[in-house]
């Protein structure tokens, strides 16, 4: 398991070193400084060097790594450095060096908290934040009064919850997330469209409240014949992951999503469907190099959903060749500018409205080739938000509470569809 | 308050002072800012051990915060000065007294991680006694306390009897503390030479029980330790894993990875081909949603996802458009996916996959595209009918003139010439105007196979080895073995053409240079053409065997190994982790009588036997065998099972060596079965020989002559 785990700046200095075993120096550190910060071309999150393996994941102006010398559960590892990340971000907002310079002995706290002796115990931030704050004055009185009620949290059944949240107005947010990830061919064929969906869930709700959440999910809907005339309008999920308080067994059965939830955000589920998806844009690139000299854009978006909605942000990154010398273009909608540093045309229309289409024109001039080697190519990729439109079709069809004191609770939900990948290869 | 600030250089001796001031320290702030000064040095990599005495006077402050910085600098420097820990021992006394169970714990883990003697020996009896805490926070602390103790010191945690205790643990009520108490279990089996873990199959099915209750991490353990399962009937293997499938949908792919090797492994016990494929169905789409996770976890789950198709290709074999590159993932993750969509690649998505491939050959990355490349020709062999267009996207590469992507594409057509003899001899042409570009000997070592290979049909062919051999002296070995067998082929098919040239090359490979494969060769055609020149001419054009990207494949019983080991480092780099990791058991399939027989893994198991027996002691192994023989019974007795999951490690050493010899019949007979074993046993000694012989035979050949050819594929 984990030996020792480090986090460093963008410089390569330390800001947290922790050894969990004795097979290890603090001097090792340098080591990874040395393989990785300061190496231009890392070419692998994993670095095995002798028999000790280091495990690092980028995230802002740091690296965290973990290190061990056994032939370690990698998954579990990496997992791990997300996790750290997590409870940074819940616990300070934002996970960076200035954040963990200000903060350093709290995360020696967490650190010797959340792994023991390398093995990842209770992270739930919630949990953690009982009897580790950051006033030391607070968890000092939580650790001397509510010792008990911590440590039964900590390693019970539902380490995830206080069993004590009150609120006066019991709610619940649901937002279906989904991105949608296209690759589009240079012939305008679908290589791949899929939907990767996140089910993301704010309950302010009190006590121990059971809750049972429906879809409009294939599987579950021709199960019950009563439903047989409604299924055209079905989903089918080709798979699909649940927060930890989900009851899998029950869900694995049959296929009731069941749980009690932590107090406050959370994601519920995760989900990926390819079939039958509703690709929000469709674009038309026509891109022509003309000698060696000039190249002509034209590109045709169209918005592909009802027109009583609207897209936000989007923004369409066109490639242009490295040796582009100027670029002189016109959208019929938003604001189109030539990037020099990310060598693309970025083409930005702040509001979208459904089944409206837009072009733009332009030409770039080259300069004279030094080298060789063709233009790559890459693809056009593109950024957008549509709100109250999902790609899947999935819908949420109820969410009921359960709770010994029956109180009436009120629920929301909310649909967004957003660009993941959407590239197209022209 | 940020504490960013005491991220700077302290004087040793003014940190001192600080600490010891007289001053007036309501709450002990200034204290705390001082010690966190200290904190943040000894992080930076700044030596704080002597201001020790100093740092444990603080010990007696009476909060928490202070304590644990204490604690860490006392974690982070006793073993550079034990003599400070001794003075720590009181403290601890007294804090696993402490009435508070989120200090007991706190007591006991920090002493767990001072590796010096005196502490360690006050550490047995309150460990003994957290074990039993009635806080499962403590006896969760506790139990993860003994691995640490079994690395310091293996003989005091097997003479205390700590494996007893943490044995008891695995039917404790919380499933934290069963959780700890398997992955301390599981370490120790791991390391020591004379503990090994096995379960049965009522306790497994408790600790099952207990995954619905555990926290994510806690799941993975319980899983790991599942594997230390041995089916004895299929009927138990095919409900274990239908009871760990619902694992498959948990957000965490730590646990979602575990619980593949496990249902994988557990395949090895089933009977029925239908529940085997309702598993691997089962098991697709948990894979495949790995890659919307981190690409991190992306790249580890791709790693995996190519041992398991190997073994299991009906798994995935739809899914192929999943592993497109897509333009921004990180070249780790692209390289993964490339090798995927070669092995998934099949007669009915060739097209898509070739134009990815094309596609890919035009990107950026060196390595990249040279794969890409590479996988165009690849695919031309393993699918013959798509052989023609393959060769046409390598032709069009080659006219991009890209030097790295010519000299992989010249790699490969070998490759295809060697698989689809004289059919694509039009593309040589293209071919021989990129000669002055090759400056890689492998790619030179193709092109003059190449040029050898048809001597007869390319024109210039003298001309193009003459300028070749311009250089022979100054060649790679690969290159001028290339070209001594080439001149000797032009020679044969054209004796006027290559008259000139072959005593000069015989003479160069046999006078000149040091290598004895190139000197041997080069007397070999030296004797054979000054001999019988039919003779040579049917050793030296002789038919070549067959090639196939079979080749690719690996070693089925490193495969096997490795699916044991999914998630893990050895199953990410794809090498036993023996190679890598001191110390480290090998894992096999274990038999019994539900084992599904192939014929390698039976020449593996055999094979281990040493290994297997010497990990059991005597008094253990008996139990085993009797659990062989009737496996249920162990059910109905008091203890629940308990028994015999873990060895007691008392047994003197002698006895299992003499249980070596019996031990290798005893477990084959009750795996096997009577009538089967002696038939098997052949086997399972024939499949080595055979194969070392093979390998050996092809050496042979190699050297002999047969087809000199050869060597290269």
């Amino acid at each position: 398991m984990i030996s020792a785990f480090f986090i460093y700046n963008q410089k390569g200095e330390v800001l947290i070193s922790r050894l969990y075993r004795q097979d290890l120096k603090r001097s090792i550190a340098d080591i990874f400084r040395i393989q990785v910060i300061s190496n231009t071309d890392v070419r692998s999150p994993i670095i095995t060097l002798g028999s000790t393996s280091f495990f690092h994941v980028r995230h802002e102006n740091l690296y965290i790594v973990a290190l061990t010398k056994w032939n370690a559960n990698a998954a579990l590892i990496f997992e791990f450095c997300y996790r750290v990340i997590t409870v940074g971000r819940s616990y300070f907002g934002k996970f960076d060096e200035e954040a963990v310079k200000a903060n350093f002995v709290l995360i020696y706290e967490l650190l010797d908290e959340v792994l023991d002796f390398g093995y990842p115990q209770n992270s739930e931030a919630d949990t953690l934040k009982m009897y580790i704050t950051t006033e030391s004055v607070k968890s000092e009185r939580a650790v001397m009064e509510d010792s008990a009620k911590i440590t039964i949290q900590a390693t019970g059944a539902t380490s995830w919850r206080r069993s004590d949240v009150k609120y006066r107005k019991n709610e619940a947010f649901i937002d279906v997330i989904e991105s949608v990830n296209l690759l589009l061919s240079a012939q305008g064929n679908v290589l791949r469209a899929d939907v990767a969906g996140q089910i993301m869930m704010r309950a302010y709700l009190s006590g121990t409240p059971e809750c049972k959440f429906g879809l409009n999910d294939k599987v579950l809907l021709e199960k019950d014949p009563s439903n047989r005339r409604k299924t055209s309008n079905t989903v089918e999920i080709d798979d699909c992951q649940f927060h930890q308080c989900v009851k899998l067994g029950k869900f694995d059965s049959d296929r009731t999503i069941s749980f009690i939830p932590p107090d406050g955000e959370f994601e519920l589920m995760r989900y990926r469907t390819s079939d039958n998806i509703n690709l929000p844009f469709k674009v038309h690139p026509v891109v022509i190099e003309i000698g060696k000299s000039k190249i002509e854009y034209r590109i045709l978006v169209k918005a592909n959903f009802s027109s009583k909605l609207y897209a936000n942000n989007v923004v369409l990154n066109i490639p242009t060749p490295l040796n582009t010398a100027g670029v002189t273009c016109t959208a019929s909608s938003g604001k189109a500018k030539y990037v020099p540093a990310e060598n693309s045309i970025v083409w930005k229309i702040p509001r979208f409205q459904g089944q409206s289409e837009f072009t733009l024109t332009g030409e770039a001039n080259l300069t004279a080739m030094t080298h060789k080697k063709a233009w790559s190519r890459p693809p056009i990729s593109m950024d957008f938000q549509v709100l109250m439109f999902t790609s899947s079709g999935l819908l949420v069809r109820f969410l009921k509470v359960f709770e010994k004191n029956n109180y009436q609770s009120v629920k929301w939900v909310r649909y967004m569809t957003k660009a993941g990948n959407y590239q197209i290869r022209f | 308050m940020s504490d960013a600030k005491f991220f700077q250089r302290g004087k040793i001796q003014e940190l001192r002072l600080e600490l010891n001031s007289d001053k007036k320290d309501r709450n002990y702030t200034r204290k705390k800012q001082t010690l966190k000064k200290i904190v943040a040095n000894m992080t930076m990599g700044n030596d704080m051990s002597s201001l020790h005495q100093d740092v444990i006077a603080c010990m007696s402050i009476p909060v928490l915060e202070v304590k644990k910085m204490v604690y860490l600098f006392l974690i982070n420097y006793a073993k550079a000065k034990p003599e400070m820990a001794y003075e720590a021992i009181q403290t601890f006394r007294r804090d696993v007294e402490d009435p508070n169970p989120l200090i007991r714990a706190l007591a006991i883990r920090t002493m767990g991680y001072i590796h010096v003697d005196k502490v360690t020996s006050c550490l047995i009896q309150p460990l003994r006694h957290c074990m039993r805490d009635q806080d499962p926070y403590v006896r969760k602390t506790a139990a993860v306390c003994v691995a640490k103790l079994f690395m310091q010191d293996r003989h005091l945690v097997e003479n205390a009897g700590f494996i007893d205790l943490l044995r008891e643990m695995l039917v404790d009520s919380n499933p934290s503390v069963v959780a700890n108490a398997v992955a301390a279990l599981t370490e120790i089996s791991e390391r020591s030479d004379h503990i090994q873990l096995q379960l049965n199959m009522s306790i497994a099915s408790k600790l099952v029980t207990a995954l619905n209750e555990c926290s994510e991490w806690g799941q993975t353990y319980i899983l790991e330790s599942l594997m230390f399962v041995v089916p004895q009937e299929p009927g138990d293997a095919e409900m274990l894993a239908e009871r760990i499938a619902p694992r498959l949908q948990h957000a965490n792919s730590a646990v979602v990875l575990t619980a593949v090797k496990v249902i994988v492994y557990l395949m090895n016990y089933m009977s029925r081909d239908e529940d085997i494929h309702s598993m691997c169905k089962k098991l697709s789409p948990p894979l495949v949603t790995l890659l919307s996770s981190g690409p991190e976890v992306q790249y580890v789950g791709l790693r995996n996802i190519l041992l398991v198709i190997q073994k299991h290709p009906e798994i995935l074999k739809n899914d192929i458009k999943i592993f497109f590159c897509k333009y921004n993932d990180p070249i780790y993750v692209k390289m993964a996916k490339l090798e995927i969509m070669f092995r998934l690649a099949s007669e009915h998505n060739v097209e898509q996959v070739l134009s990815e491939l094309k596609e890919y050959a035009t990107e950026v990355d060196v390595d990249f595209v040279r794969k890409a490349v590479r996988s165009i020709g690849r695919l031309a062999v393993k699918i013959e009918s798509t052989a023609q267009r393959c060769v046409e996207a390598l032709l069009e590469l080659i006219q991009t003139k890209v030097n790295y992507v010519v000299q992989e594409s010249i790699v490969v057509i070998k490759d295809i010439f060697r698989k689809y003899p004289n059919q694509y001899e039009s593309i040589i042409g293209v071919l021989c105007e990129n000669l002055d570009n090759l400056d890689e000997p492998e790619a030179k070592a193709a092109m003059i196979w190449i040029i050898g290979q048809y001597a007869d049909r390319i024109e210039n062919s003298d001309e193009l080895l003459d300028d070749f051999l311009y250089t022979f002296l100054e060649e790679t070995v690969e290159v001028q073995l290339a070209l001594l067998t080439a001149t000797v082929k032009l020679f044969i098919k054209r004796p006027t053409a290559g008259q000139d040239l072959v005593p000069k090359v015989l003479k160069w490979a046999t006078e000149e240079v040091d290598n004895p494969d190139l000197r041997d060769r080069g007397y070999i055609y030296w004797r054979l053409l000054s001999t019988d020149v039919a003779a040579a001419k049917a050793v030296v054009l002789s038919e070549k065997p067959h090639i196939s990207t079979e080749t690719d494949n690996m070693d089925p019983v490193l495969l096997e190994e490795l699916l044991l080991h999914i998630a893990s480092l050895s199953a990410i780099y794809h090498k036993a982790p023996t190679t890598f990791i001191p110390h480290c058991k090998p894992r096999f399939l274990i038999p019994s009588p539900a084992l599904r027989r192939q014929n390698y893994n039976a020449g593996r198991t055999l094979q281990h036997q040493d290994s297997y027996s010497s990990l059991h002691n005597s008094a253990q192994y008996q139990q085993s065998q009797s659990n062989m023989r009737s496996p249920r019974s162990d059910e109905d007795d008091g203890n629940g099972g308990l028994d015999e999951f873990v060895s007691s490690p008392k047994q003197p050493q002698h006895q299992r060596l003499s249980y070596h010899e019996q031990s290798f019949e005893q477990v084959a007979e009750a795996s096997i079965g009577n009538q089967e074993y002696y038939e098997q046993k052949i086997n399972a000694e024939n499949p080595y020989r055979t194969d070392t012989a093979a390998v050996g035979g092809s050496q042979a050949n190699r050297g002999g002559g047969v087809d000199l050819m050869s060597f290269d594929l």
